[in-house]
């Protein structure tokens, strides 16, 4: 099937061609007849070795020498008849790979006789064929690829006494990079490299780097059930946040994806409820129950409004619990505290008025804040220390990696271009205390690096985009002033009375996708329009978010929003002018929980009252297991190929709390 | 460059069905089950399948079902394998006649292929490969059985053959190849399951197989080839990292690989051309979106219309 020239067949081919046709048939049929009427004779077998050399893929005809095998060898009297039986067997192969050294069905038979156990292997035989068969077509990546098995393998050994993790990593390194320097064009040894900067990269402590609400941040609550609202104690402002399902969130984001988040391996203290009651969830939600982030919900009770402000703890100790991807375990014991003041104000006494009014996003810039409704940068818990997960080895290797790799980038080779990029990121978390402007001009030697790939290797455009996407991101949130610029006053986004805080507006930067999310825990309205956005991965971290804005961008499938499921506040929603409908073939299909996928039970019921409703299930079952399980208010659809009447049906039958749907009250 | 050449394909696909008599369709009627599959599929990709007489197919398939053991051979007279009995659930899902199977035989003579630790042997003779982990997923999902076998398990088995480059083999350990990557990312797929995946990870080392010509290897430093089209390209579709490719450069190598003259798709420019290559053109062209193509589900490797049916539609 592989590696034959296209030829016509002259006349002379013809008939050489109807004998060969003619031969092969009589030995196919000849082995039909011996395998369903057991003949095992010498003549038989050596019928079958005739076909095999012809053609060895047919499983049938070693099955059929199995069956021979097994029955000759009950019949054999000596030691010298069961070897000749086997050595039979194993020259079949032989021959059989001489016509097609990768067929499946002979490296099988070889191994299944062999298995039998019956004569001692001859190990020099079996690597003299290997040999002689690898020498016919040798790659590299083999080697590296073994030696990296070989290597994962000694490292992970945890005895006691054994060789040092670091001082194997450092020779490999040395390894390497001479393969590397000396055949730069050799993909083999740069798969080797980046998994060793994955083995040096990994941070060894779990630390947990951020939450909500931050750590002394004091809260007013105005508790009317879903008009419950929530607003920073001082400074007094206009602003609030919505807590309009009744329940405060309390997400936690660690450095890297952990398991083991629970009620006992986190204590929350207060008095609004018990400890054990809580459950936490990963975010993503997970079957394997493992992620970077981790929310709890505190219901909020009715009947408390004395206005003393009570505290909630949380506390995280030493646990063998945590656990991160590679095993480590939380060591780093962390506790935070805010407060929460409790009051019955309505909400309009309390300044505020509901989501039910239609919101209109300002399509222009943001214009400037007023200080009021500020919300002080310590309540943006950026609260990081990522460094200190780091070991003295993995901050060393990295500088030196980096400078051997500067001292290459001259050639403008793209895997040299690549892993610079790679290593001047992996630095830019391991060290602390830079300044600002450290910070950003090591952000835009980045940026540079990937838009000079964007030049050198268009193949892989998306790829460098995506990566770029997320530099950009690290930069506009990595501080105060980055963030300030591009906050803004939610009057930006209503002209109605609705003030809002937590307002970040990131249009227009190219992004096609998003990152950093746990610098963005107070986001409460993000505007992401006019960007080539295909992903919204990460946004389930914000679970403060009522309003966001996709307008104009890149989502090609419905499926690719499942990451607003898990926004609980989620009322505002812009998916106009996207690429929904455009593409038959679904890149998220199965990343998306579904029956499809087994991720969810199929609901019946619920799917023959959509049938009665004239929806049709098959060609629309992504629409409804999303949007059943969001809660909007107002849902903008149009500009996307997808929304013709009968998806507005559909929307209004599966959003049974949607009050505006493309800018019309329903 | 020009364009896809469906009529002379669908042409070639009947011709080659009716040509039983050749050397090289004698060497291939072993595997006429699976012939039978990328040719039906093929037509129905290319929005021709009604010119196939339905009863007449129906009929030769259940003559290749062996009643005892529940499973299908590749053609009549030969042994029951999983990789013939996952093509012949698939042409019946096609067919939308699934209900000529006893699928209760048939789920018992799959999931009675699974081992102890999790893995599935071809048949009988006991021959592990992650291939056919993927067969008896795909097969007993388009039946309703999954429940059948240990899922959990039959992941837990794939995940064992998971490699540090982030792809799979075909046994643990094994090296990472783009046909058993595609098998391992599709039961895990079919699972719900691709949480177990490094998707940067591996569909960086997927998207690198797209060579200078445009088209894409199985491994590094390998040849581009047709039938790559549908391995690594339904993989990173499943994994959402196909926007990691220059999908007009491959779209491009697959049209170059047409016989534009006598029809059929050849695993390079100017080689014989065979059933199986076309089909993995057309199908790796379906998932570009090639204009006039129905689309193709990259998991099932089924039409999504057909997959759409055997999961939604009313019971």
């Amino acid at each position: 099937m592989h590696g034959r020239p296209r030829k016509s067949p002259g006349v002379k081919d013809a008939a050489a061609a109807a004998a060969k046709a003619s031969n092969l048939r009589d030995l196919q049929a000849q082995l039909i007849h011996n395998h369903h009427h057991r003949v095992y004779t010498k003549e038989a077998i050596s019928a079958s070795s005739k076909l095999l050399e012809i053609n060895p893929e047919i499983l049938t005809v070693w099955n059929y020498r199995k069956h021979a095998f097994l029955q000759n060898l009950k019949e054999a009297t000596d030691s010298e008849g069961i070897k000749s039986l086997v050595d039979d067997e194993l020259r079949a192969v032989e021959m059989a790979l001489r016509a097609n050294p990768k067929s499946y069905g002979a490296w099988f038979h070889r191994k299944w006789v062999l298995s039998q156990g019956l004569a001692a292997v001859d190990f020099d035989r079996e690597f003299r064929l290997l040999d002689h068969l690898l020498k016919a077509d040798s790659r590299n990546f083999h080697g590296w690829n073994y030696r990296s098995e070989l290597l994962s393998r000694l490292l992970n050994k945890k005895a006691p006494g054994f060789v040092d993790r670091e001082s194997i990593l450092t020779k490999e390194y040395d390894l390497v990079s001479q393969a590397l320097f000396t055949d730069p064009s050799d993909q083999s040894g740069w798969f080797y490299h980046l998994w060793l900067l994955d083995q040096t990269v990994t941070p060894n402590e779990v630390l947990l780097i951020s939450s909500w609400p931050s750590h002394g941040s004091d809260w007013v609550l105005s508790v009317n059930g879903d008009a419950t609202i929530c607003k920073p104690s001082k400074p007094i402002c206009t602003g609030y946040y919505f807590m309009n399902t009744g329940k405060l969130p309390i997400v936690l984001y660690f450095n890297q994806t952990v398991k083991g988040v629970n009620s006992s391996s986190v204590t929350v203290n207060s008095i609004f409820v018990k400890n054990e009651n809580l459950v936490w969830r990963p975010l993503p939600p997970s079957k394997s129950q493992e992620a970077a982030c981790w929310v709890t919900y505190l219901q909020i009770p009715d009947v408390l409004s004395d206005s003393k402000a009570y505290v909630v703890e949380v506390k995280l100790s030493h646990s063998k619990d945590i656990l991160s991807s590679i095993g480590s375990e939380f060591n780093h014991p962390s506790h935070f505290r805010f407060t929460l003041t409790l009051n019955s104000e309505s909400l309009e006494n309390a300044g505020g008025e509901s989501v039910d009014e239609l919101l209109v996003w300002n399509d222009g810039r943001s214009s400037a804040l007023e200080s009021n409704d500020l919300v002080s940068f310590d309540q943006l818990n950026l609260c990081e220390d990522h460094a200190s997960a780091f070991s003295q080895w993995q901050l060393a290797t990295i500088s030196n990696e980096i400078k051997l790799f500067k001292e290459l980038s001259e050639e403008n080779c793209i895997f040299v271009n690549l892993t610079l990029a790679r290593l001047l990121l992996a630095q830019e978390v391991m060290v602390s205390h830079r300044t600002l402007t450290e910070r950003l001009n090591h952000l835009r030697e980045v940026l540079k690096l990937y838009d000079d790939l964007l030049k050198l290797d268009p193949r892989h455009a998306g790829y460098y985009e995506d990566e770029r996407s997320l530099v950009l991101m690290n930069q506009v949130t990595c501080d105060e002033k980055s963030i300030s610029s591009h906050r803004s006053h939610s009057s930006n986004y209503t002209s109605s009375k609705v003030h809002l805080l937590g307002c970040l507006q990131l249009k227009s930067l190219s992004l096609t996708r998003i990152g950093y999310v746990e610098r963005l825990l107070w986001v409460q309205t993000l505007d992401l329009s006019h960007n080539k956005l295909r992903s919204i991965a990460g946004i389930e971290a914000l679970q403060l978010l009522t309003c966001l804005n996709l307008r104009n961008n890149q989502i090609c499938s419905i499926t690719s929003l499942e990451p607003l499921k898990p926004l609980s506040y989620l009322r505002v929603l812009d998916i106009s002018f996207n690429k929904i409908g455009l593409h038959p073939v679904d890149t998220t299909r199965y990343l998306f929980s579904s029956p499809l996928t087994y991720s969810m039970i199929k609901d019946e019921k619920y799917l023959e009252e959509c049938r009665q409703a004239n929806i049709n299930v098959a060609d629309n079952w992504e629409a409804i297991f999303l949007f059943r399980d969001l809660h909007l208010k107002q849902l903008d659809v149009k500009g996307n190929a997808v929304a013709d009447e009968k998806f507005r049906a559909l929307l209004k039958k599966v959003l049974p709390t949607l009050i505006w749907l493309d800018g019309e009250r329903l | 460059m020009g364009e896809l050449e469906v009529h002379k394909h669908v042409q070639y696909i009947l011709a080659v069905e009716k040509k039983k008599d050749s050397f090289e369709a004698l060497v291939m009627e072993h595997l006429r089950m699976n012939g039978a599959y990328w040719g039906l599929t093929t037509l129905d990709l290319l929005q021709n399948i009604a010119v196939i007489d339905q009863e007449e197919v129906i009929s030769w398939l259940m003559s290749c079902w062996d009643k005892e053991s529940g499973g299908f051979s590749g053609t009549v007279g030969l042994d029951p394998h999983l990789l013939y009995t996952l093509s012949a659930v698939q042409i019946l899902a096609l067919f939308n006649r699934l209900d000529v199977l006893d699928i209760d035989k048939v789920s018992k003579y799959v999931a009675g292929l699974q081992n102890e630790d999790g893995s599935f042997s071809g048949d009988m003779w006991g021959e592990i490969d992650t291939r056919f982990s993927y067969c008896a997923i795909c097969c007993l999902s388009i039946l309703h059985s999954l429940d059948k076998i240990n899922v959990e398990k039959a992941v837990k088995y794939i995940v064992s053959c998971k490699n540090l480059d982030g792809g799979f083999g075909a046994t643990p350990g094994g090296e990472s190849h783009a046909g058993q990557i595609f098998c391992c990312v599709g039961a895990l797929s079919i699972t719900g399951s691709l949480h177990h995946i490094d998707r940067d990870l591996l569909g960086w080392w997927l998207c690198e197989r797209q060579c200078t010509d445009g088209g894409l290897n199985g491994r590094p430093e390998k040849l581009a080839d047709v039938c790559y089209s549908w391995w690594v390209l339904s993989s990173l579709i499943m994994i959402d990292c196909v926007h990691w490719i220059d999908k007009s450069k491959l779209t491009e190598f697959i049209l170059n690989c047409q016989d534009r003259e006598n029809g059929g798709i050849s695993d390079r420019p100017d080689n014989a051309v065979d059933v199986f290559h076309t089909y993995f053109g057309v199908a790796g062209l379906s998932l570009m979106e090639y204009a006039g193509l129905k689309p193709i589900d990259p998991a099932y490797a089924l039409p999504i219309d057909v997959v759409n049916r055997i999961f939604f539609s009313k019971c």
